[in-house]
């Protein structure tokens, strides 16, 4: 218990309510000042916006990602499996590079892509894709083990009843793995919102157009406007609890209407 | 709806789950499958309901070939041992599941399907439980609620797989005594599987025992009872003691036959198996002038309406031997105690008339209730 307590207030009670602490030294005034920026408002907007597309991509390509590696035995399915851990396990600067390399006009992917008039790197795409690409394996290692306990006998039943494909999904499969999908999409959007290190190798950095929120906090840091830095950061706090308390919210309502 | 099952085969890899089954089931009966595991008595019930396609022959409802029509369009109710039920929806969704995904030009209006649930769940005894959701409710109860789902499709088939294995035994009997009444009162044609013979014997009016893939025997439960047509019937319907033997002079007619194994074998005599249920074995603490087979009391089980007794013979085997309270209490039966025992019906099968099922020579009527002498086992022969 004790133990418990001082781990925890040493890593995240602590710094976090320093952060509290410091940004309410500042006046109102500074924080709307700082807020209502078309800066920050941009840089809102594009990691928000941006976390929202990727986790949202996630939790449909993840789902079906898991479904694939749960029901169909292929050769070179456990590479597969073991495959999707990657994104966790690089360092994020490398999959920005590696990113950056391909999706530039001059890479591969980039230079296809421009052939057909859309610009991936340097653009909000280009942020989307490294957003997806680091939480990619939230949604779909939450899926799994649910997807795994589902009694191939229920779909069966649901056949036997007269139900259709899909019906048989939208009916029986999707509710029962709806709260793991809803958990593993909570995770990628705070994992996407927060990422920094291979998100900023591929915007391109352009205030107001590709900069996105923690960028702009290490901009703030840098031109020593600490109480900036600190009142950007707070509002991230904000909305991560926000996000947490929507997530159990909606958790709890999955429960309640599947009392396990 | 009857059923016809022709020149099924079904393989799993090199697993030869069934072996050219033939089966015709009546409209309205109840028939059980009966066999043990890997028989292939679940594989036929699924190749019934069309969640196993067969390989080779056909599936016929009432005449119409149904073996490429899908498991939606069979319109059978499956009922699985662990309930299959949709844990996220409340008993009374779960019962409405097959009237809510019909097509929207069949389906009935919501005051209907109203109706149609409530009034399934009163013929299943569960009107109170409509808005529990399964976890909330026993085995027998989820079983019950699995039921009254199958049910609202209004099949033309029950099809039920092993349907009270995972309840304990208490449940188990007065759901079995329900399904009959329930049966009695809908008269739909039913199949269902069991490993247990009790259950098949005491529910079904048709019995089919299934082994290895083939089906041994198809009957009332009182005809695979009393005349199983094969030693793997006679070895799987209840208790039963086998004697290795060689038979000789045995044939129709006769009324007493010479069981035995002397030094000299006699021309024609050939290996078999005897089979001599507990009860038809008389037991004696002295020797009258009948054949019998001397032995000692190992166990008694005085338990129950009848009394179990082991006894080990002077050929090494082991007997068990059924009597009555009665008599058990007036031959005054001690553990260790010396006695003798013998058969008043016995059925034989010789072992090389087929290797696998050893079929009675003769309709076996001939055997069965001669009084027989049995003698000591084969040197050459030891019972395994």
């Amino acid at each position: 218990m004790g133990f418990t307590v001082l781990y925890l207030s040493l890593l995240v009670l602590i710094p976090l309510s320093t952060l509290v602490l410091c940004a309410g030294r500042l006046s109102w005034e500074e924080l709307w000042h700082t807020f209502s920026a078309s800066r920050t408002l941009a840089a809102y907007r594009l990691s928000l916006g941006g976390a929202l597309i990727a986790a949202g991509g996630n939790a449909i390509f993840g789902l079906l990602i898991a479904w694939v590696l749960v029901r169909y035995r292929f050769p070179g399915r456990r590479v597969l499996d073991a495959l999707v851990d990657l994104p966790f396990a690089l360092p994020t600067a490398v999959a920005g590079i590696s990113l950056t390399a391909i999706y530039a006009p001059t890479g591969v992917i980039g230079g296809w892509l421009a052939g057909a008039g859309i610009q991936a790197a340097y653009s909000p795409l280009g942020i989307i894709i490294a957003m997806a690409f680091v939480s990619l394996p939230f949604v779909i290692r939450t899926a799994q083990p649910v997807l795994q306990d589902i009694d191939r006998e229920v779909e069966e039943a649901a056949a036997t009843l007269g139900a259709d494909r899909l019906q048989v999904f939208a009916r029986v499969i999707f509710p029962t793995v709806f709260p793991a999908v809803l958990a593993g999409f909570a995770m990628a959007f705070a994992r996407a919102v927060g990422e920094y290190g291979s998100v900023v190798f591929i915007s391109g950095n352009m205030p107001g157009r590709t900069e996105i929120v923690p960028l702009l906090i290490m901009t703030r840091l840098e031109e020593y406007n600490y109480a900036g830095a600190k009142a950007v950061a707070l509002a991230l706090l904000v909305l991560s609890f926000l996000m947490l308390l929507v997530i159990n919210l909606l958790q709890a309502w999955a429960r309640r209407s599947a009392p396990v | 709806m009857g059923i016809e099952v022709a020149n099924v085969t079904k393989r799993f890899g090199g697993f030869v789950a069934l072996n050219d089954v033939n089966l015709h089931v009546d409209p309205g009966a109840l028939v059980a499958l009966l066999g043990p595991s890997g028989s292939g008595k679940t594989t036929l019930l699924r190749v019934i309901a069309g969640l196993e396609r067969p390989d080779v022959g056909s599936v016929k409802f009432e005449g119409e070939d149904a073996t490429t029509r899908d498991v939606r369009e069979r319109r059978v109710g499956f009922v699985f041992q662990h309930y299959a039920l949709f844990r996220h929806m409340t008993v009374f969704e779960n019962v409405a599941f097959g009237l809510r995904v019909r097509p929207r030009r069949v389906r009935p209006s919501r005051a209907e399907i109203q109706a149609r649930v409530t009034e399934l769940l009163q013929l299943v005894q569960l009107d109170g439980f409509a808005r529990r959701y399964p976890p909330q409710m026993s085995g027998g109860q989820r079983q019950r609620v699995a039921l009254a789902r199958a049910l609202a499709v209004e099949p033309k088939v029950l099809l039920l797989d092993e349907p009270f294995g995972a309840l304990d035994a208490k449940v188990r009997q007065e759901l079995r005594r329900w399904l009959r009444r329930l049966h009695e009162e809908i008269h739909v044609t039913t199949v269902f599987v069991t490993h247990d013979q009790d259950e098949a014997l005491e529910l079904a009016d048709r019995v089919v025992v299934m082994n290895a893939g083939c089906i041994e025997q198809i009957g009332t439960p009182d005809k695979v009872f009393r005349d199983p047509a094969s030693a793997f019937v006679m070895n799987f319907l209840g208790t039963v003691n086998v004697f290795h033997r060689r038979v000789s002079g045995l044939t129709p007619g006769m009324d007493a036959i010479e069981i035995q194994c002397p030094d000299e074998l006699p021309a024609g005599s050939r290996p078999a198996r005897i089979f001599v249920r507990p009860h038809n074995l008389e037991i004696d603490t002295r020797a009258s002038g009948r054949p019998r087979l001397r032995g000692r009391v190992q166990f008694i089980n005085a338990a129950g309406p009848q009394v179990k007794i082991e006894v080990l013979t002077e050929f090494g085997e082991i007997l068990q031997v059924e009597t009555s309270q009665k008599r058990y209490r007036a031959l005054g039966m001690v553990k260790g105690g010396e006695v003798y025992v013998t058969p008043k019906e016995m059925r034989v099968f010789f072992d090389d008339s087929r290797p696998d099922q050893a079929d009675s020579l003769e309709s076996g009527s001939d055997v069965d209730t001669t009084l027989g002498r049995i003698g000591r086992p084969c040197a050459s022969k030891k019972s395994p």
